[in-house]
């Protein structure tokens, strides 16, 4: 007998007390994705360590370049789909068409915009769409500069989720920058991820 | 069989720094966990939805696996089953011979260190690198976990740095400061996380719905190891399986904030099968049996499968507080390893655990998808004297038996407890010192005193009642 049916044949003797016509899952409210509050976000994101600030929806490039600035980075890697008036005047783009991986370590940072954000616990989420990109592109980089247009803020996980249902593509929920706390329970921002998050809620 | 629990806990008990740090780590995540759980505002009604998630998909499990395997197929992804460690070990030494690599990366994962993983590859001649911070100073002091979420937390900065100086190259001048500590780690990860070829995870939850299986983590090791290698192999116990992806919305609120006393963990990566240009070109998902059938056989003990390892009943445990991890020779520890070791591996191998528990309650009341520990501890207490087979433990509960008896007689007769009690105390003076019984109880009562001093009591309740009431 195979490992599978075997496994299952276990399993099906196992379960001889539930009956037969019990529903096979729990039944859960379905969630109309609420907006989140965006100040609720801010304050969220920032508590990770995350630096985050607010500006007007023409205004991202100066934030951009601003941080870009902070962090004295001169060569972005750029997804496909970034909006052209995001990009600032002081920093080279690398669009990934794609870029080989030693160019993307390599980079003093990515900006990418993100799906969607959740106020409540200061999450950013990225599904490979427009403006994000493959998932190496943000993970390599020490440097992470994320547009969040406001009115992608949803109020909290299930929202969050809700939206999601139909995605197939890779999904990565980022809270902050990279963290450990292994030695001795001290918070260190940044192993292995990059150490440095920067969002621009924009709008 | 493993030692029994009393003897292993000694060990631990006499061991003042870990005791130290135990301590420090228990009730620093207790605190930052009541921190974010007393900020959802229906939290109780959050635990009832986990368990009712975590219940349906038990009671229905084959269903959701066979749907599962559906699933991830039509996504591009290959399932494997396998009935017990080994199997599981030779399908994973398989897959990465076949991906034509002699190494792998690893995400911390708990199913593979039951499974002992990491040996059998080497036995095959394959490297497995862990790359988890605390997984790395583990795998390089050839030490064991000791905490489900922090497993290095036995040891301290200095003892890492020494490990670090010995183990990596270029560390020479490295001091003991946590973030030099974790600078060393990213240096010394960084070249292969570009190179290897095969990466192996575990699954915090994969999805019968969607196929889409999910991997919560802190560092960004987790992100390195699912998106870099053309080859993803993930081990999951059949027990990771959610009915629906709206059920993720309920876990992914109950599972940082009760772990690690965060809102939301740095990273949660979800994947679908394959997705060509983003990710590894292969993806295979081995479902491990080992023992979970037999948990599942038992209607009560079950409930132990619903565990999602968030580690909040360890930082609880007055038990786990004082002994660690280590105490239970098991991958997984605390009160849930109480009942989820003896019923993965039979009875008879872990035969004490289910004693190391006060029945204080505590586990159940912090357990975000509401498992009854305690419950199911006293269960099994009474398996394990209905079914054990004979050997010393099984003479020990038989005394232990009559001694109860004995009790009930004491306990039934005001007189005869009454008298019960001042001949206790008669006998117990030749034991104290000045106020204090020190290491001096004896026979089946010297437990009491091993590792701390009892307070000889002056008079009993009932005579302070009387005294001060009557």
């Amino acid at each position: 007998m195979s490992a599978r049916d075997e496994i299952l044949g276990r399993i099906r003797t196992a379960l001889a007390d539930v009956p037969a016509d019990e529903p096979a899952a729990a039944t859960l409210r379905p969630v109309d994705p609420a907006p989140g509050d965006v100040d609720r976000f801010a304050e969220r994101a920032a508590d990770y360590r995350a630096t985050v600030v607010r500006v007007a929806a023409g205004e991202v490039a100066s934030a951009v370049a601003a941080a870009c600035e902070r962090h004295d980075a001169r060569r972005l890697v750029a997804p496909d789909g970034l909006p052209d008036d995001w990009a600032p005047e002081a920093a080279e783009l690398l669009v990934d068409a794609p870029l080989d991986r030693d160019t993307v370590a390599g980079a003093d940072g990515v900006l990418t915009t993100c799906a969607l954000a959740i106020a409540e616990t200061g999450t950013i989420v990225l599904d490979a769409g427009a403006g994000q990109g493959r998932r190496a592109l943000t993970l390599l980089p020490d440097l992470h500069i994320c547009v969040v247009p406001a009115d992608r803020i949803v109020a909290g996980v299930p929202d969050a989720i809700a939206r999601l249902a139909a995605t197939r593509a890779p999904i990565t929920f980022i809270s902050g920058p990279s963290a450990t706390s292994d030695i001795e329970l001290n918070r260190v921002e940044g192993v292995h991820g990059p150490r440095r998050l920067e969002i621009i809620v924009a709008g | 069989m493993s030692r029994p629990f009393p003897e292993a806990a000694r060990e631990a008990l006499e061991n003042t720094q870990l005791r130290h740090n135990l301590r420090v780590a228990t009730h620093t995540i207790r605190a930052k966990r009541n921190a974010v759980v007393s900020e959802v505002p229906d939290w109780e009604a959050l635990r009832d939805r986990g368990a009712r998630i975590k219940e349906a998909a038990m009671r229905h499990l084959d269903v959701h696996l066979e749907q599962l395997e559906r699933s991830v197929t039509a996504a591009g992804g290959v399932v494997h089953w396998a009935r017990d460690a080994d199997e599981a070990n030779a399908t994973v030494a398989r897959l990465v011979r076949e991906a034509g690599s002699s190494e792998a990366i690893k995400v911390k994962s708990l199913a593979t260190d039951e499974i002992g993983l990491n040996d059998a590859l080497a036995r095959e001649g394959i490297t497995a690198h862990e790359t988890d911070l605390a997984e790395l100073i583990v795998q390089l002091g050839h030490d064991r976990q000791s905490h489900i979420l922090v497993p290095a937390i036995h040891r301290n900065r200095a003892e890492i740095r020494e490990l670090f100086r010995r183990e990596l190259a270029g560390t020479e001048d490295l001091t003991d400061d946590p973030p030099a500590l974790a600078e060393a780690a990213r240096r010394h990860l960084r070249e292969r996380f570009l190179s290897v070829g095969v990466g192996i995870s575990g699954a915090n939850f994969a999805v019968a719905e969607t196929g889409t299986v999910c991997v919560v983590e802190s560092e960004g090791n987790g992100r390195m190891c699912t998106t870099l290698p053309r080859v993803l192999i993930t081990v999951m116990g059949i027990e990771k399986v959610l009915p629906r992806f709206a059920d993720l919305g309920v876990m992914l609120q109950l599972l940082p904030r009760s772990s690690t006393g965060e809102r939301m963990n740095p990273y949660t990566s979800l994947w679908t099968g394959v997705t060509a240009g983003d990710g590894p070109e292969a993806f295979h998902l081995v479902l491990l049996d080992a023992g979970r059938t037999d948990v599942l056989a038992d209607s009560i003990g079950r409930q132990a499968l619903h565990c999602i390892r968030c580690s909040a009943c360890l930082n609880v445990c007055p038990v786990y507080e004082r002994t660690g991890g280590h105490a239970y020779e098991s991958t997984y520890p605390g009160p849930i390893g109480a009942i989820l070791t003896p019923q993965l591996r039979g009875l008879e191998s872990a035969p004490t655990l289910p004693w190391a528990s006060s029945l204080c309650g505590a586990c159940y009341e912090v357990c975000p998808v509401k498992i009854d520990i305690p419950s199911v501890l006293v269960h099994l207490r009474g398996r394990v004297v209905r079914e054990a087979k004979g050997d010393g433990w099984r003479a020990r509960i038989a005394g232990e038996r009559l001694a109860m008896e004995a009790m009930a007689r004491v306990f039934g007769s005001r007189r005869r407890y009454e008298a019960a009690q001042r001949a206790a105390r008669a006998g117990a003076w030749p034991l104290s010192r000045d106020g204090k019984i020190e290491r001096r109880l004896p026979g089946p009562m010297a437990g009491w005193t091993q590792a701390r001093d009892l307070p000889a009591p002056k008079e009993s309740f009932r005579d302070w009642w009387r005294r001060e009431r009557a």
